[in-house]
Formats: structure tokens, sequence, C-alpha cells
């Protein structure tokens, strides 16, 4: 177990094994994508109460998920950083911010473009929404104090402080919609409970969540790649890389 | 299936401006992300390939 965390640590691993595994979860991403959103759009059957406008949950739920689940991965990340001085785990959280502020904004401008035809306003400064909000701008405040110093490891040691603060937003969120008075309805989807909705209609949202997730993970793994050889560029290994001639772009693996 | 033609489909009963422009919006952010990431990746193998190359001395012109 140990040993396999620290060859996870290690950049020169983590970029061959990851030239592995990224091509089957951007297959995966794009197979239950295309079939959750089929299945979604045009086979589930219309909500009896909010008729069509209902479908926007298979994109809305699954962004926020993922809003939530990055920040939190990117705390973990963070505290990996900074307790163990793995620089991959670094690296993971500086490509995971700009993603996870896009599904933010995602999860927040569904939420609105649904809130028109079933509450009759796009926006609320409601508990959940106003912490969805927060959630966003704390992203964004990630990303930013992050570029903000000359030094590397001061700009990564003071994005990841802010990112462990910033994850007790993340219960807030979750709790909000039972703790405060808000338009928004309480979780209709929980991973413990037998779903209320019919099969035909929570089978796509689970697809489409997959889809998420194994989007979020290729992407995540492409991105960290790229950190590596941006970071690593000096490195023997990556120069060994650059100028062997027998071997395409990005798929070498690092032995 | 929910829909009886596919104009049925592209009005979503009415809802067509909200399912479609939240779907549209997501869609187009996803495939932005993966796009840029891709861009990134190529991006930077080039630019670090021909410094590579350079400070090794080897000439390829390809």
């Amino acid at each position: 177990m140990w040993a396999f965390i620290h060859k996870l640590g290690s950049p020169r691993w983590f970029y061959g094994m990851s030239a592995k595994m990224q091509p089957w979860f951007w297959a995966a991403a794009v197979l239950l994508l295309v079939v959750g959103s089929l299945w979604g759009l045009a086979f589930a059957p219309a909500d009896y109460q909010q008729g069509n406008s209902f479908r926007i949950i298979y994109v809305h739920v699954p962004a926020a998920f993922l809003a939530q689940s990055i920040f939190i991965a990117m705390a973990v990340s963070g505290l990996v950083f900074m307790v163990w001085k793995i620089k991959v785990a670094d690296m993971a959280a500086t490509v995971m911010a700009p993603f996870g502020a896009v599904m933010t904004f995602v999860a927040l401008f569904s939420g609105a473009v649904w809130g028109v035809p079933t509450w009759g306003t796009w926006w609320m400064w409601d508990a959940r929404l106003t912490s969805m909000l927060i959630l966003l701008f704390l992203y964004i405040g990630v990303i930013a104090l992050r570029s903000a110093f000359t030094r590397r490891d001061s700009g990564s040691r003071a994005a990841s402080v802010l990112t462990m603060v910033g994850v007790i937003n993340i219960p807030i969120i979750k709790y909000s919609v039972d703790w405060w008075y808000t338009l928004h309805q309480t979780a209709s989807f929980t991973l413990t409970s037998r779903p209320t909705m019919p099969t035909q209609m929570w089978l796509p949202l689970v697809i489409m969540l997959l889809g998420f997730y194994c989007f979020f993970i290729a992407i995540t793994l492409m991105r960290t790649r790229s950190e590596i050889l941006r970071r690593e560029a000096s490195k023997r290994w990556v120069q060994e890389l650059l100028t062997d001639p027998m071997l395409s772009t990005a798929t070498k693996k690092a032995r | 299936m929910a829909f009886t033609s596919f104009s049925d489909f592209l009005a979503m009963g009415g809802h067509a401006p909200y399912v479609w422009s939240a779907w549209g919006v997501t869609a187009l952010l996803l495939l932005a992300s993966a796009w840029h990431a891709r861009l990134e990746q190529r991006q930077l193998l080039r630019v670090l390939r021909r410094r590579a190359r350079r400070s090794k001395g080897v000439r390829h012109d390809a």
C-alpha cells in the first residue's frame, strides 16, 4: 500500500500510468454521456408536474455533484501536498480548479434556467443558491491566489490552505436545504436510499452522473500530464522523452 | 420514446428555451474543456520538444 502511494507520488510513474488509463476514461465518458443524454432527453417520461423542463435534471444534478466533489478532491490533494510534500497532488489540484469552477457555473446556470418555469424566478438569495455561488467564488479565489505568487511553492501552499479552509462550505451546501427554509427541494437522489423517481427517470441520471465523473477523471489525468511536463521540463526523464524520435506524442510509457 | 415526432421533441412541450439552453451551455462547456486540454497538451509538447532539441544540438527538420 505504501509502496503504491509512493509510486503514485512520483511524477514519472504517474505520467506513464495515466497514459494507459486516460483513453479508457475518455471512452467511458463519451459512451455514458451519449447514452445518458439520448435516454434522458428523448426516452425518459415527462414529469407529471414539471412536464419536460425536468429534463434539466440530467445536466444540473451531475454538474452540482461534481462541483462539490472536485472541491473535496482539491482539499484532499492540498492536504496530501502539505503533509507529505507530494508534488503530483498539487499539480492535480491546480488543474482541477478551473474545471470545478466550470461545473459550478453549469450547476448555477442550469438551475437558474430551470427555476424560471418551475419557481417563477431564476434567482433567490436562499441558502442553497447562495452557498453554491460562494463555491464559485472560492474556486475563482483559489485559482487567483495560486497565480498571485512569484514563487510557485508559495502559491501552492496558499492555494492548499484556502482550499482546506473553504471545504467547510461543502457540508453547508449539502445541508442547506435541511437547515434553512429554501426554494430548493431537498435531495431527491441519494446514494443510500432507494430513489423515489420511476426507474425510467433515475437510470439515465445514474448514467449521466457516471459519465460526468469519467469525464472529470479523464480531463484531470490529461491536464495533470501537461502540468507534469511543464513543471518537470528540465528533468532528465522528460528530456529523454521529448527528444526520443521513436516515440509519438503523448502515449509514451514512462519507462 | 416520450415524444411523437421530432418537432415535438424539439418543442419539449413548450419548455424548449429552458431545456435546450441548459443542455446547450453544458455541452458547450464540456466540449470546450476537452478541446482546451488537448490544445494545451499539443502546444506544450511542441514547445518543449523544440527547446529540448535545441539544447541537445540535434537538428531535426521535421
